[in-house]
């Protein structure tokens, strides 16, 4: 049965990665499919980055009066880790790489709407990150990822407006791959793929466009002026030049709430397309899902004040606020539900995509029902700045966002290298990922209800317990990132060569060659069913390459 | 204090109670949801977990009659979530509503942040750094402002915190109910010894507490202490004759140049004496200069605190206006009388 046709170097088939190998080919590459990829490797450079940043606080806080670096060198510590996690790795993580390769192949076009713009957003992203490095560098930034004034504007000594220009380069990425991804959804679908034959993938990705376009300004202009004050002494946010400290944290987090679902949203893209696949059966509530995406897009724009319930916020604002926070339950909710009704009499496979999907499910719920604790106004005055906070956002950031995009990035795997992973060692880690990830983090939401405060170097004796199996479970966690990172490097050379459908999942990127070539498609395709037609692609198609782990051979009528 | 482990944090007032009662509240409808929801994906997951791969598995007929949707099942699922957190909405803001309403008894103290250190300062003038001594059974009232960043005044054990801002008082009030130690956490990032912003909050019986207190060297009350700057900056000769008169203006409407109106609240009295053409009473001219850089932030409280002793009041409403200003007179020293609980509305289960 092994009937993978055999190509000798000469008359391998043209694809992305290999028409050119010249570096110019990639530095200045249009083509979207490329850019995803150097913004793969960027990304993972900074996620070990801020990874290495985390384990360092962890092993510091194992005793209460902490056991590796002095407060200054803390306070840097964690601001590292969230300036470069939120800013230059989950932002950009799964829209800037598997939503730029894969948007154009799913609605069956060439490319983005506008491949340079696509290109400069990766320059603007790297410059950003160089501004970050300079600052890093050079000695640091201790105002935490939030930048609360007036401790950055006036007290800091230390990096600030480095760390802000980078930011504010970072931004133009952000903006620039949303509105790519806007126009290209509205113009650039295949013939017969109509809004709602869109894969969800797609829907997810068009709301959090929109959050990348109109949000990001907010933040750019905010820390522009955080650094006008800083350097001028212009009086916007410190009250002794004039201004309103609390006037920050309303536009801060006008864009930072709306970019907790730029993290998100891709992420609930990438479990949407997997259940399905590995399911084998059509979604469930396909237009709940998509416009559950857009009502949370929407929702979150209303709710950011819920950051402020103890910065002296009037008690009506309080009130409203609270009210409409809850609001962005209702749509997670749909969804999470209609992920558990599809699995209903599926054919399940227990990939690892799969297993990552899964584990998205539970660590997603969990994460969202704590936020519940904290639009409720009695119980967030206790747990506001606590690691409450810290517990409920890795949650959704990590036990959701980075579990998916690990998910996307097995299960794309194949469509984007043309190799396999290796399953084995996918499903070990996916479940290493899982406990460690709960090892560290559930600790933490009792460390928070019993009150220790965020951004402590050091922390009363009476949390020491917990504090260890958080930094036991860091530990854990660690290895399951660098196993994927081992595997998969391992996989570009020694991977089993990917049929273009090893999974035999509908879609339009499964049409093509894994890898595709570099206009994507040799004819150009026509969408004739909805996205998800797992229902009837039994009889239809042969046997997939990783069904239960047991890989079958490879048949040669997969593929196109 | 206590050091050895605990799951759950020490409760020290009625509130923290209320509070934890909420949590559990919470908790139950968590659990519940997370357990619907894994033991439905495990459930699945094993039940249709797919056979063996063999080619004929796939190659079946497809299932028919299949359900891609239904929209009963869909409203379900969002009207239920939906009554869910209507509830936990008005069960948490009943909550926060009272936490946010210092009752009129309550004893007033001042609080100052800067880095990396709390002053407080009792209603009888004695100083505290790091520390703050109350009495069990009576509501504290704290005015706090911050010298530089924004920091927090955080009591997990009585479930409250606030943040104190640079420029701008801001208020907290707890009723202590356990006498014993607790702590005090900076909860807002400020700086390199942010973590070290750090105190204990010593709740005492209230005889231990005047015990305590005549131990301490006397010090000057801020009331006294203001009146004494009123004289001292001038401030009588035009507030008693041409500027608009203090006696009584603490709590009411002032009218306002060019119209509108503004409640004369603590941070309306600061901005008063710091900025003073902010705003203008209607009638008067505006001559009164300027006091900035000349006061420093607990001298600014002592005038505030004097200025709110004219009008009759140790304390106030807070942010909701619908609770009159205390009309008690006076009283630089809390009542050595009994242990009066303060009428709250009992939470609803």
């Amino acid at each position: 049965m092994s009937s993978i046709p055999y190509y000798p170097a000469a008359e391998r088939p043209q694809t992305y990665l290999n028409w050119s190998y010249r570096v110019k080919s990639w530095l200045l590459t249009k083509d979207h499919k490329r850019i995803a990829i150097l913004y793969m490797l960027s990304i993972t450079l900074f996620f070990f980055v801020g990874g290495a940043a985390a384990v360092a606080m962890r092993i510091h806080l194992l005793t209460p009066d902490g056991t590796l670096v002095q407060a200054d060198t803390y306070n840097r510590l964690f601001t590292l880790h969230g300036v470069v996690m939120v800013f230059f790795f989950l932002i950009p993580s799964i829209p800037a790489v598997l939503g730029n390769f894969l948007i154009p192949l799913m609605i069956g076009a060439k490319d983005l709407a506008f491949p340079r713009i696509n290109l400069a957003s990766w320059y603007f992203y790297m410059a950003g990150g160089l501004c970050a490095v300079i600052a890093l560098v050079a000695g640091g930034v201790d105002t935490g990822w939030t930048f609360y004034t007036p401790y950055s504007s006036i007290y800091s000594n230390t990096n600030v407006v480095w760390a802000i220009a980078g930011i504010f380069l970072a931004g133009f990425s952000s903006i620039f791959t949303g509105l790519n991804f806007i126009v290209t959804i509205h113009k650039m679908r295949a013939p017969g793929m109509t809004w709602f034959k869109m894969p969800l993938f797609c829907w997810a990705h068009y709301a959090t466009s929109i959050i990348q376009v109109l949000a990001t300004p907010v933040v750019a202009i905010t820390l522009v002026l955080v650094i006008v004050e800083r350097v001028f002494r212009a009086g916007i946010f410190d009250p002794s030049l004039g201004g309103d400290p609390v006037l920050f944290q309303h536009l801060f987090w006008f864009y930072s709430h709306p970019a907790v679902y730029i993290m998100v949203l891709p992420a609930m893209a990438v479990v949407s397309e997997i259940i399905p696949c590995f399911a084998r059966k059509p979604i469930f509530g396909y237009a709940f899902i998509a416009f559950s995406s857009v009502a949370i897009a929407v929702f979150g724009f209303l709710v950011w004040g819920h950051h402020m319930f103890v910065s002296g916020e009037s008690l009506y604002s309080a009130l409203i606020f609270s009210a409409l926070s809850f609001s962005v339950a209702i749509p997670s909710a749909v969804k999470v539900f209609n992920w558990t009704a599809t699995l209903y009499k599926g054919s399940i496979s227990s990939a690892t995509p799969m297993l990552y999907a899964l584990g998205f499910i539970g660590l997603f719920t969990m994460g969202g029902l704590t936020g519940l604790f904290l639009a409720t106004l009695g119980i967030d005055i206790h747990v506001h700045d606590t690691y409450f906070i810290i517990a409920h956002f890795h949650y959704i950031m990590v036990g959701g966002a980075v579990m998916a995009y690990l998910g996307g990035l097995h299960f794309w795997w194949p469509k984007i290298t043309g190799r396999m992973y290796p399953e084995f060692l996918g499903k070990v880690s996916a479940c290493i990922i899982f406990l460690g990830f709960n090892l560290t983090f559930f600790p933490q939401f009792l460390l928070g209800y019993l009150g220790m405060p965020r951004r402590y170097h050091s922390y009363p004796p009476e949390m020491q317990v917990l504090n260890v199996m958080s930094s036991a479970g860091a530990s854990i966690l660690a290895v399951g990132y660098l196993l994927p990172l081992g595997y998969f490097i391992w996989s570009l050379r020694y991977g089993k060569i990917a049929p273009a459908n090893p999974y035999l999942a509908t879609g339009l990127e499964w049409q093509t060659t894994s890898p595709p070539p570099p206009e994507n498609f040799d004819a150009p395709p026509v969408v004739t069913e909805g996205p998800y037609r797992y229902d009837l692609m039994r009889s239809q198609l042969g046997t997939p390459l990783v069904m239960d782990g047991s890989e079958t051979q490879l048949t040669g009528s997969v593929g196109l | 204090m206590d050091t050895s482990f605990r799951l759950l944090p020490l409760q020290a007032s009625d509130h923290a109670a209320s509070v934890d009662r909420l949590t559990l509240g919470l908790l139950l409808v968590s659990v519940f949801f997370t357990l619907l929801i894994a033991t439905l994906v495990i459930f699945f997951a094993i039940k249709y977990r797919r056979r063996p791969a063999s080619p004929s598995d796939l190659s079946e007929a497809p299932k028919t009659g299949q359900k891609h949707g239904a929209l009963a099942l869909e409203i379900t699922w969002t009207v239920i979530p939906l009554i869910l957190v209507v509830f936990m909405f008005v069960a948490g803001a009943r909550v926060f509503v009272r936490s946010q309403q210092p009752p009129s008894d309550a004893m007033a103290f001042s609080v100052i942040g800067k880095q990396w250190m709390w002053i407080a300062q009792h209603p009888t003038g004695v100083r505290e750094t790091n520390a703050l001594h109350v009495p069990a059974g009576k509501p504290i009232r704290l005015l706090m402002i911050s010298e530089d960043v924004i920091h927090d005044f955080g009591l997990p054990a009585f479930r409250m915190k606030q943040d104190v801002l640079p420029g701008r008082y801001t208020s907290e009030w707890f009723e202590p109910t356990v006498p014993g130690e607790y702590h005090l956490f900076c909860d807002q990032y400020c700086g390199s010894e942010h973590s070290k912003m750090v105190g204990t909050i010593y709740v005492m019986e209230p005889a231990q507490y005047r015990q305590w207190l005549e131990g301490r060297p006397a010090d000057v009350p801020p009331r006294v202490a203001g009146e004494k700057l009123f004289a001292q900056y001038g401030c009588v000769t035009c507030h008693a004759a041409r500027g608009p008169t203090m006696a009584g203006l603490y709590g009411r409407n002032v009218d306002l140049e060019g119209g509108g109106t503004v409640i004369a609240d603590e941070n309306y009295l600061r901005e008063s004496i710091l900025y003073p053409s902010a705003k203008i009473t209607r009638g008067y001219p505006p001559i009164m200069p300027s006091f900035r850089g000349q006061l420093t932030e607990e001298q600014v409280m002592d005038l505030v605190i004097y200025i709110k002793s004219l009008a009759g009041a140790t304390s106030e409403p807070y942010q909701l206006q619908n609770v009159g200003p205390a009309t008690q007179p006076s009283r630089a020293i809390p009542g050595p009388g009994p242990f009066q609980p303060t009428q709250m509305p009992k939470e609803q289960p």
